[in-house]
Parts: C-alpha cells; structure tokens; sequence
C-alpha cells in the first residue's frame, strides 16, 4: 500500500492492559482494531468523540509514542513509530507532532515564567540560533497569534485566565513547526465565555499554517463546529466513522444516536423526552462478546450479542453495526 | 402557570472570603449584594463562568459560614412552618435539624463522597441513624429498598462497595441519598459536571423526576448553559459575585436582555451549526479587586461612561425578568 501520500496511517490498532497476577489475570481491550488516516496534502481536523472510558485518551497516548501499542501500525509520513529507537528519529518525530492537554495550569510549571517555555522549547529543538534575543524572538512569534508579548512578560501561569493559558500552550506546540497537533481535551477546563477563543484558533491553524489536528473531546458541539471528520468511540471502538456533518446530521449508529440526543442543547426548542438507560457497572460491557453497545441498544438482535461488528461502508462512512449489513 | 409561593429570600446578601497570608490582607467578594427568591415547586438553574460566586452563593443557603468565609451583610430568609427564619442567625445545632430534612446538598462532584470501605447499604444505615431516629432499625431495609425502586435505581447497588459502580450509578446513589428524608429543597451544586453526556443525561432525568413527584425546590448550579435550558424553570446569570439577570427560562434563552447573557448564549456551538462563533472579549475581573460601576463593563460592546461610575442594580422588567444594565430601556424589549 501506498502510504506516502498519508500524514498519519493508522492500521488495526490494539492496546490491551491487563491486570492481576499470573493465576488471576484480566484484560481489559482499551483500544480495539483501530484503523484511520488523514491526507498529507489537505490538512484536517480529526475529531475523537466518545464517552470516557471509550479508550480515546489511550489512542492519543499511543499516536504520541507513549504507549506501545499491542498490535498493529502507526506510520507518521511512511515511518513506523513504534520502530523508531535512536535519539536523532525521535527528536525529528516530537518536532513533528506536539500534544496539547486538557488543563493548561498542569501544562505549565506554576514556578516558571510562560515566556521561559516558549524562548525553551525553541532552544532546546534549535530553532532559533544560539545567540538570539529573548525579547524580540518573542515578539515577533507571539505577534502571529495576535497575543501580545508586554502581556506576557514575566508572568507565571497562575496569573493568566484558563483561556489564554490554553492559546499560549498551544503557541508553545507550534514552536516547533508540527504537521500534526494532538489534543486532548483542551476545552474542558475553559469558561463558556472564552472556549470559542482556543475552539477558533484550531480552526485558524489549520487554515494558515497548514497543520492537522487530533481534536479528543466529549463536546459534540465544539466538535460540530470545528472538525471535518470524525470518530465516535465506544469502548474501544471506532462504532462510526465518516464526515461531522454526516454523521452528527444523520447518525446511523443507535449508539451515535443515543450520544446525539443526550446533549443537553442550549436551546428550549428540543427537549427529552423518553427516558433512557444506563449501564450498571462499566466493566460489564467491556466484557461483552458481541457488541459493546448490546447491552443498551434499542434494536438489538440476537447475533449482536454473539458476533462483533465488522466494519462496513455505508453511505460515505465507516460503521461497527449488525443492522446494516447487507444480507 | 405554577403557584408562586416564596420559599427563600436571600436579601443584599455579601460573603466574603477573608485571607490573612503573612501580613498580606486579601478580600474576595464572592457574593456581593446579591438579592433573589426561590419559589416553591420550581426548578431554579444559578448559571455563571468558574470564581463568579455560584458554589460561595450556595453554601451561605445551607448556612455554612466557617472562616475564612464570612457574611458582611443581608439575610437568608426561609419560610418554614408558616414561620420566616434567618438561617444566617441559626446555631449549629438548629442547623444541624434543618439540614438533610428541610434543606439537602448535592456537593460538587458528589461521586466521590460514599465511604470506599463501607457498602452502600451501611452508608444509607449510617444515614438514617443520625437523621431519622424515629424509625426502628427493621423498617430501613424496606423504606431504603422502596426509595430505591420508587427512582429506579437496581436494588443490587446496595450489596456493593462504591468502587464497584459507575460514575453515574455513584453519582445517583448520591442523590437517592440526600433527598431520602424528603427535604423542601434541595441545593445541587454542578451535579452532573464530570460526567458523560449519555450519563448526564440519565442523572438529569432522576433529579427532574424527584422534583417533579416530590413537588419541591430545587437549585441547580452548574456552568453548562444546555442544562439549564433542558431542566430549569428560571435561570439567573451570574458574573463576577452579582445576579446580573434573572427570569423565565424562556425569556432568558429566547429574549436575553443583559449584553453578558447574549454573548453567552450566541457563542454557545450548536449542532448542525458551522456559523462563526467569537467569544467575549476580555477574561473576568478578579472578585479581590473588581471593577468599579458595572461589573461587565470592560468587556461590554455598549458600555457608556455612566457604567464606569455607577454600578446598575436589578430591575424588573416584567414576567419576573430582571437585569442589572443600564443599557435596557425600560420596559424591556430592545
């Protein structure tokens, strides 16, 4: 396969913690037969939806090389992350791809200055030559992002707003030139009010500078707004799989349609109606032979109980469900 | 169209927080003149960013007042038995029969309060032990068991330890139990905050039914504009230790007068939407040092020199609906 054209190619990806000692081991499938890509050419925002728990926080720990993964392939531009050992491969692959975390305040060390990670983080990966001048490289990068660096200078992190403590982290990551930022969460944390300032700074990013982005979240609306693909997880995995309008419009998962319907809109034209059900104890469904999702789908049959899903194409997405298969 | 009868008036109300860190004196004004009814029978929703006072706001309606939070000024009146009481003026021991009873809390992120050592059943024991004396220990397990079934909530959680069960379940059990002894009202604070959306959805539902059955009071303090458009009745906005609107749910969402709510409201993403969303300029004034006149009024598209000296109070502008701006003509529709 020809994988040059691809920004990152991920093929059947599995991560499977156990647990126990060796006469009572147990093992938990966090992420399960994964499989995705994004183009090199036409950057994107890559959204990965999903209750926690899902195993998206796994996924972009192994997309990150933190965690090894159990089986399967992550090529990032054709190279096998997994495989890269040497000190020289590594630095070339944390220039490239840079994560952004869910709460900027753990981000940054609260005794250090902000506008030491940002003149550091340039140093340390040679960005800039040795001999440059704090001041105005700072000046000048900080100006790209419309922030201001009289704003910044000298102050520690406790002194900022979540909001603009999440816009720098994300300057941080950009020092390093990246063709693909991983982020996990990074509006949780951040007042209604300031969210669609880091939200539309996404949308910037990939527009001026070209960069792709991982988008984590359990906020379907922001995800709406921002991504063109997405993925909704469940339980390690990827149930449906295709393009946010199509599949947030028009959800053909019962799972994507549950998860549709539970968020509470900020509308009084739509409200709940019927009542819905939860699952018990989660570990239960991990468990679950056939479908993740059998135990509190409205349309189950019987082989969903029995038989995982494989993955079929169906208008324009890709999709874990018993009810489409062609027969 | 419900019978308004009033439950609560919270009358100027000011809580501070006094610190005294080696000489450096600090004051943040987390609640300040702040005044407002809860009526009975109603769902109010306390909407407002992180550090505008809502958790501060509700822990002065339970009467908890420990250093270093103090009350300046104002009263927190209940109606109970006919009679009008300050809870502000209550001993310990008074509040201790008010509470769990009359008024009950849902603590922020209440999941993690059930005792990991102990099963759910010995917690609810614990629980009526203490707070209802006069039921015989052989009427528990059947009036527990029948709470339970009444909000559908499977009978096996009470053989559990809490480590067994989901968030959600956690989080529900909590609920079953700060509303088992009935209370009037019930003051919950970000109930369903670090849940998941399919979860949050069910623990919502179970608070609503309880009301609705019960036909109580209850506060919901949360930061999520969408839930108070699924569950409340009222809304009121809060920004930076004020009220700065109050009113109908449908008169907040549909007409919101304050410039703070609109831009609120208008930057909330919606599904099916890709339309350009900004959010407000500007980040909340610190509550040690706010700003003087209108709170709002650095971040304010309309704000005038009248706002910069004086500080706008509550007006009604019919139907219930108050807001503190200046900017509003009266009568209200802009």
């Amino acid at each position: 396969m020809n994988n040059t054209n691809k920004l990152i190619s991920v093929r059947n990806l599995t991560k499977i913690f156990s647990r126990g000692s060796i006469l009572f081991k147990t093992y938990i499938l966090a992420v399960n037969n994964v499989s995705f890509e994004i183009e090199m050419e036409k950057p994107e925002i890559f959204t990965l939806a999903g209750e926690s728990g899902s195993g998206k926080s796994t996924l972009a720990r192994m997309l990150l090389g933190l965690v090894e993964p159990t089986y399967g392939t992550i090529l990032y531009k054709g190279k096998d992350i997994v495989q890269i050992t040497n000190t020289k491969n590594w630095m070339w692959f944390t220039k490239e791809v840079q994560p952004i975390f869910q709460n900027p305040f753990e981000t940054f060390s609260p005794l250090n200055r902000v506008e030491d990670y940002l003149y550091d983080t340039a140093r340390n990966y040679k960005m800039i030559p040795k001999n440059t001048d704090k001041n105005s490289f700072l000046k000048e990068y900080l100006n790209i992002f419309g922030l201001s660096y009289d704003e910044i200078k000298g102050k520690y992190p406790h002194e900022f707003s979540g909001g603009q403590l999440q816009r720098l982290s994300i300057a941080r990551a950009l020092i390093t030139n990246p063709s693909l930022l991983i982020a996990d969460e990074p509006v949780s944390m951040i007042d209604a009010s300031l969210r669609m300032s880091v939200v539309n700074l996404f949308k910037e990013l990939k527009n001026r500078f070209k960069v792709s982005v991982i988008y984590i979240t359990h906020d379907l609306a922001t995800a709406y707004y921002i991504s063109d693909k997405i993925a909704i997880m469940l339980r390690g995995n990827i149930v449906e799989l295709g393009p946010v309008e199509k599949v947030l419009d028009d959800p053909l998962h019962p799972y994507t349609k549950l998860l549709k319907q539970s968020i509470p809109e900020p509308t009084i034209e739509t409200q709940w109606d019927e009542e819905i059900k939860l699952s018990t104890v989660e570990e239960k469904e991990f468990s679950l032979s056939g479908c993740k999702f059998a135990g509190r789908c409205p349309y189950v049959m019987e082989i969903c109980k029995t038989q995982e899903p494989e993955e079929i194409s169906v208008d324009g997405r890709n999709i874990k469900c018993h009810l489409y298969k062609k027969s | 169209m419900k019978n308004l009868e009033s439950l609560v008036k919270v009358e100027n109300l000011k809580a501070y927080y006094f610190s005294n860190v080696y000489g450096n004196e600090r004051t943040i004004k987390a609640v300040d003149d702040v005044s407002f009814e809860i009526f009975n029978n109603e769902i109010l929703g306390i909407a407002g960013e992180s550090g505008c006072g809502k958790t501060t706001l509700l822990k002065v309606l339970l009467g908890i007042t420990k250093s270093p939070l103090s009350i300046v000024g104002g009263n927190v009146i209940y109606k109970l038995d006919q009679e009008e009481k300050n809870i502000l003026s209550f001993s310990n021991g008074e509040l201790r029969n008010i509470r769990w009873k009359v008024v009950s809390y849902i603590p922020q992120g209440s999941m993690n309060v059930l005792n990991p050592i102990r099963k759910i059943k010995d917690t609810f024991k614990d629980f009526m032990e203490t707070h209802r004396p006069d039921i015989s220990k052989d009427d528990f397990d059947t009036l527990i068991k029948d709470y339970l079934r009444s909000l559908g909530l499977p009978l096996e959680v009470l053989n559990s330890y809490p480590h067994q069960l989901s968030g959600g379940m956690r989080q529900r059990v909590t609920i079953a139990l700060s509303t088992l002894c009935r209370p009037k009202i019930i003051l919950a604070d970000e109930p369903t905050t670090a849940l998941d959306v399919v979860v949050q959805r069910g623990v919502l539902q179970l608070l609503k039914k309880i009301q609705k059955e019960e036909e109580n009071t209850l506060v919901v303090v949360s930061h999520d504009m969408g839930i108070h458009a699924h569950i409340s009745d009222r809304v009121a906005i809060m920004y930076a230790g004020k009220i700065i609107e109050i009113g109908p749910k449908k008169e907040i969402f549909t007409n919101p007068l304050h410039p703070y709510t609109k831009y609120l409201i208008s930057s909330l993403p919606k599904l099916g939407d890709k339309s350009f969303k900004s959010s407000i300029p500007g980040s909340p004034p610190p509550l040690s040092n706010p700003p003087k006149g209108c709170r709002f009024h650095e971040r304010c598209p309309e704000s005038t020199p009248m706002c910069e000296k004086e500080e706008p109070s509550l007006v009604d502008m019919g139907e219930g609906h108050k807001i503190a701006c200046f900017f509003v003509p009266k009568g209200g529709k802009v």
